[in-house]
């Protein structure tokens, strides 16, 4: 299992646009990935629930693969929170 | 007339006929069924259709809006192939044996409530995404026609509230104003209405209804009014600021593209003063020759702790993408003064203006300094970046400055991190004491821009915010005036070029007397540069003495 923490720098936090293109990349692997903010922890391949998470600007959030291709699936993560959110 | 007060999201005045739009609402009935498999296979046959018709809003979206916009339809998409989503509306189906326009309905329902409830002004408004897309399959399996909004003549098009099927679908030339009871500032209405340009008011409540519908109306989109049934003076009012509104426009129509020339042949650059990444648009738009101050400030005031170098870098490089070739001015960090960020810790002071600021931070601190400075010849790279460094007050501090840089260049070389090497570094010109050694500080910098509102104060010992001084101010005074003069002289001697970024750049009666000292260049706020870039076309004889 792989994991990293991601401090949200997007002033509107994870918002309906981002949310969606975190879900697209999330489905692009095989891996189990799931995002936690503080004591919610939800399945990132899921829209509703990612939204859910309401992550804010300033939040710090947990994204979480757990798979095959959990290493590719973190290094893809990592450079798409840092490039969007 | 009555007056309805809501809150405005794009400026503009309207005048026209009030359409409501009030929308067919199917009653969903509860019905029990015997084989919930068909049902589910109804279910999913509604939603592939329902998603085949949201690519077509979203090709159709993308086309109008542009993609940002129309990925709220790729999102759609998705909430529609949503698991959870899915799962409820089977479990609904199969758990009570009922239809599916039930089961979508009752799961909408509880999504919407989801999002209503969160602590979020812009979650909550995700609420209407939930009850759009539900509508949308609840229409295909009741067969119901998705109606698209058409009129005959121009409108002002009233409605609780608008979902975005339902504004991407509109005949957008008949559409003369937006006016909704519920929404905010983050709704589709308000994003749709500043991308379509036209005059839009939100959260207008209760008063607004459908007993307004085929009322005269004018909408008024900067202060958020709308009069319905205007008495004269009111109409009068309106219209009188319409034209001044139309006149702006004219003057974007009529000078876009046009050069900044003398009717006798002086040429000066008009640039746009920014404040974020999203100026940009703005500086744009009035077709600005490029940004002659960027303040960083912004990326310090909108966090919590000191912005990284990516985070710095990623704001840089994007102005510069984005100006594309076009100069872009960068002034390093000017806090301190009025300008007080929590997390640098800066001791309070007797009296802050004569105080701990601006270069003074970043040369006691270098490790702020140097992170910004790395991020900023990082971005360099990517477009025409200068920087610039505020409150220069001696000749040596401009050495250390340099220094830093040096070292940067070193880092950056040993990193293998590519960066310009034409990058040009000058000064703002707003102590007195750096207009008195101008000549000397022209040969250490490429170029000088005159901060005119610290460069007053400072000259006539006024303070800028203490409002009884108001009688003693005078922004014309020959002081000043004279400083601009003698900075403009000794820059030209060492062959460099001098800009105003202050003010009084943009004030309109100097504009001739600065063309004839010789200034180079005018940076004003993105509004400014086209009533600017008209003046100087009128003016006849301004070459220097």
């Amino acid at each position: 299992m792989k994991s990293f923490n991601h401090t949200i720098k997007d002033q509107l936090g994870i918002h309906a646009r981002p949310a969606g293109l975190l879900v697209k990349e999330a489905n692009k692997f095989a891996s189990g990935i799931t995002i936690t903010k503080g004591e919610k922890k939800v399945d990132a391949k899921k829209i509703f629930a990612v939204m859910s998470l309401a992550a804010k600007h300033g939040d710090i959030v947990t994204l979480c693969a757990e798979g095959d291709d959990e290493d590719d699936a973190i290094a893809a993560l990592q450079m798409f929170m840092d490039g969007n959110l | 007339m009555i007056t309805l007060k809501g809150t405005a999201v794009f400026g503009g005045i309207a005048f026209g006929k009030i359409a409501y739009f009030k929308r067919k609402q199917g009653q969903v009935k509860r019905s029990r069924v015997e084989d919930s498999g068909l049902e589910i296979a109804r279910f999913e046959a509604a939603k592939a259709a329902a998603i085949g018709q949201l690519k077509e809003l979203h090709d159709k979206a993308r086309g109008e809006v542009g993609e940002a916009h129309a990925m709220i339809f790729e999102v759609h998409q998705m909430m529609l192939d949503d698991g959870d989503y899915i799962d409820s509306v089977v479990n609904i189906v199969t758990s009570q044996q009922v239809n599916a326009e039930y089961a979508v309905a009752v799961t909408a329902d509880n999504f919407a409530a989801m999002f209503a409830a969160m602590d979020d002004e812009y979650m909550k408004e995700r609420a209407a995404d939930v009850k759009d897309i539900s509508e949308r399959v609840i229409g295909i399996l009741s067969g119901a026609e998705q109606g698209g909004i058409s009129f005959d003549a121009p409108v002002i098009l009233a409605a609780e509230d608008l979902a975005p099927s339902e504004t991407v679908t509109l005949d957008k030339d008949k559409i003369l104003s937006f006016i909704t009871m519920g929404g905010s500032v983050n709704s589709h209405t308000a994003i749709l209405a500043r991308m379509m340009n036209i005059p839009a008011i939100v959260g207008l409540g209760d008063a607004l209804g459908e007993h307004l519908d085929g009322k005269d109306a004018i909408v008024d989109g900067f202060n958020g009014s709308v009069y319905i049934n205007p008495d004269a003076q009111t109409l009068a009012q309106m219209k009188e600021k319409a034209e001044a509104d139309a006149e702006k426009k004219r003057l974007l129509e009529q000078l876009k593209g046009k050069e900044n020339v003398t009717l006798d042949g002086r040429t000066i650059d008009i640039f746009a003063n920014i404040g974020n990444v999203a100026d940009t648009a703005a500086a744009l738009q009035n077709d600005a020759g490029g940004i002659g101050l960027f303040r960083s400030e912004f990326l310090y005031l909108q966090t919590r702790d000191y912005p990284t170098e990516e985070e710095q870098f990623q704001a840089y490089k994007t102005v510069a993408e984005t100006m594309a070739g076009k100069k872009v001015v960068i002034r390093t960090l000017d806090i301190g003064a009025d300008k007080q960020i929590g997390y640098f810790n800066l001791p309070v002071e007797e009296n802050p203006a004569l105080g701990f600021r601006a270069i003074r931070i970043c040369l006691e601190r270098p490790e702020i300094f140097k992170t910004q400075l790395r991020a900023l010849y990082r971005a360099s790279a990517f477009g025409n970046i200068a920087i610039m460094f505020p409150m220069i007050i001696s000749v040596e501090e401009v050495i250390d400055i340099k220094k830093i840089i040096a070292e940067v260049h070193s880092e950056l070389d040993a990193a293998n991190v590519p960066y310009s090497k034409d990058v040009e570094c000058g000064i703002m010109i707003e102590t007195p004491a750096s207009v008195m050694i101008s000549d000397l500080l022209a040969k250490e910098v490429d170029f000088f821009s005159v901060g005119t509102n610290d460069l007053t104060q400072y000259t006539l010992a006024l303070d800028r915010q203490n409002p009884q001084l108001e009688r003693f101010h005078n922004a014309h005074h020959t002081a000043i005036l004279r400083m601009i003069q003698m900075a403009a002289d000794n820059a030209h001697k060492e062959g460099k070029w001098i800009g105003i970024c202050g003010e009084l750049a943009a004030d309109l009666e100097l504009t001739e007397t600065f063309l004839k000292m010789g200034i180079d260049e005018l940076s004003v706020s993105p509004p400014y540069v086209l009533p600017l870039r008209e003046k100087v076309r009128s003016i006849g004889a301004a070459k220097p003495k």
